[in-house]
């Protein structure tokens, strides 16, 4: 058994002995060495791995195992765990092993899920294409010239490749939906807030979310359900109980009513991704979905709003990879505010640096008003438009990138033609509402196409119902 | 151009990081570039607009005053690149 299976009947089929979760990590460990020119893990934990599954099927066999009990989970390199390398792919964070372990990772590590690597990234998650690592590019696995997408391109990867059962990535401007798309397979960016960001490393504060990588959309629910929930240790993270999204899926929701805004399927839109949702939205109509057309009208003014705010946020947070306290130290530094830019300039790689630069600027004397307060109101304006819209509508349903997977090295010349590419996830994260990547076909090169659904704040079971009725009758 | 080399390399100093000539010149050209097409925000009118610095706006967050244990001071340096018995060791502060 195996790769064709949901998570929900993985987990059954280790609970009723069709199949054992050492011979699955053992299964996945071949499968990574086989792939390895793939470049999707940073770190891989055979050892500990085959020992959380023996662990767990003693679990098993005394019937305490948990929701995820056996299953095989990739972890993006920038989430924390208790003695385990912690990179964020960075040269600065080489040699760092944390003290603790992030709330998510905790979560599933709690039912009985077994971590088997860290996956690859763009550093520090600043990135549309996984090609800023210092572990190198990743490969997609559809097209090894081709980007994966990012920045958790080592987390869709470790999907689409049949690398793991699920995967977790993280979501500051696309990072999770875009991955997906170029891979082909589900990624849920939660509600900013749902998921605790405790051992998180953080790049924007105000925009980070964690969520997971799936083949199914019932896997994505299931991921979904236990790393939801409010932490203590994260004091922004959601104070009430959140959904019972597993249930909620098979529940029969009412017919949700389905927005399309006209500035997300403009010019710039790759033809075949805008004929493949057209395709699934007057599908939808058939089945009784109500569909209605709607305006985001600051749409085009999100990407600038964005790398105001995520670059300052970024710059601030980034301050502490200083050489002190832990990290890369550079070499030679007579005074201390020398080994500070040594530190920072040996250990930081191309983007990192560009994104400080711009954040330190907008932040500086002179330019705040002008830049980070102006983007703050864009922002407002932004979630605005998002609000008009979901009281009209449930979903809205766009492309989830203007194109299919580019080309290694084709867009890392011009940064900001890179940043542009982020033009229909990055809304989401201004407003703080989740989106689902649904992988919905594939264009005349075989490769896959993305559609993006938004709901409004909280809403993960709408978007995850819907995902489900696409998945079953649709696609 | 809304930036110069020179305002690059403040930027520089205040970031702590440092660029050679060729680097600096192209860092320049990029955020020059980046920051036109950022000026399009000012086709919009905010005047009335509240700014808004968090997605989901939350009230103050209180937990009673209860001491927890903290990270052992072993443990703590445990990452230091170089340290002593119980302070992280860092080149001097005070230039001479």
């Amino acid at each position: 058994m195996k790769n064709n299976q949901s998570c929900l009947n993985i987990v059954s089929a280790f609970k009723n002995k069709e199949a054992s979760p050492t011979e699955s990590v053992k299964n996945y460990l071949a499968e990574i060495d086989a792939q390895r020119e793939l470049n999707a893990f940073n770190f891989v934990f055979s050892e500990a791995a085959l020992h959380s599954a023996e662990a767990v099927e003693r679990k098993i066999e005394k019937g305490t195992a948990g929701k995820l009990a056996g299953l095989v989970v990739a972890i993006k390199d920038v989430l924390s765990i208790e003695g385990k390398p912690l990179t964020c792919s960075s040269k600065i964070l080489e040699n760092f092993i944390p003290l603790y372990t992030a709330t998510a990772v905790q979560k599933l590590i709690d039912e009985d899920a077994i971590i088997i690597g860290k996956t690859n990234c763009d550093e520090f998650a600043m990135g549309s294409s996984n090609e800023n690592s210092a572990f190198g590019s990743v490969l997609n696995p559809v097209d090894h010239t081709r980007a994966p997408g990012g920045s958790s391109g080592g987390s869709a990867v470790a999907v689409a490749a049949s690398l793991c059962d699920f995967s977790i990535g993280t979501d500051t401007g696309g990072s999770i939906r875009q991955p997906a798309a170029f891979c082909g397979v589900y990624g849920l960016k939660p509600t900013y807030s749902l998921v605790s960001r405790f051992g998180l490393t953080a790049f924007a504060s105000s925009f980070d979310s964690i969520g997971p990588f799936g083949k199914y959309i019932d896997d994505v629910a299931l991921a979904l359900e236990v790393l939801a929930g409010h932490d203590p240790k994260d004091s922004t993270s959601f104070m009430s109980q959140p959904a019972d999204y597993v249930n909620d899926l098979s529940a029969r929701g009412e017919k949700l009513v389905i927005g399309i805004p006209d500035e997300y399927f403009s010019s710039g839109l790759q033809p075949e991704i805008k004929t493949e949702i057209e395709d699934v939205v007057s599908r939808l109509a058939n089945a009784g979905y109500e569909i209605r057309c709607i305006k985001l009208p600051h749409t085009d003014y999100a990407i600038a709003a964005y790398y105001i705010l995520t670059t300052a946020e970024a710059s601030s947070n980034l301050a502490r990879y200083d050489g002190v306290r832990f990290g890369y130290r550079g070499q030679d530094s007579r005074t201390v505010a020398d080994m500070y830019k040594n530190t920072r300039s040996e250990g930081f790689g191309t983007e990192v640096k560009r994104r400080i630069m711009l954040g330190t600027y907008v932040l500086s004397s002179g330019y705040y008003d002008a830049y980070y307060k102006k983007a703050q109101k864009v922002r407002r304006l932004i979630k605005q438009d998002f609000e008009k819209a979901f009281g009209e509508v449930d979903i809205i349903i766009t492309p989830t990138s203007p194109t299919t997977a580019f080309k290694l090295g084709e867009k890392t010349t011009d940064p900001l033609e890179m940043y542009l590419s982020d033009i229909f996830t990055i809304s989401t994260n201004l407003a703080g509402i989740p989106g689902l990547n649904i992988p919905i076909g594939s264009d005349n090169q075989g490769l896959p196409i993305g559609m993006q659904l938004l709901a409004s704040h909280f809403c993960e079971s709408k978007l995850l119902q819907l995902g489900k009725f696409i998945e079953k009758n649709i696609l | 151009m809304r930036v110069t080399n020179k305002d690059a390399a403040y930027i520089a100093d205040l970031a702590k990081l440092k660029f050679s000539e060729e680097e600096l010149n192209k860092m320049t050209n990029e955020l020059d570039e980046i920051l036109t097409y950022i000026d399009k925000l000012n086709e919009l009118d905010t005047e009335q607009i509240e700014p808004l610095s968090h997605p989901i706006e939350l009230q103050n967050v209180f937990r009673a005053d209860v001491l927890l244990p903290s990270t052992p001071r072993e443990l703590a340096l445990k990452n230091a690149p170089e340290k002593t018995d119980s302070y992280f060791k860092s080149p001097k502060v005070l230039n001479q």
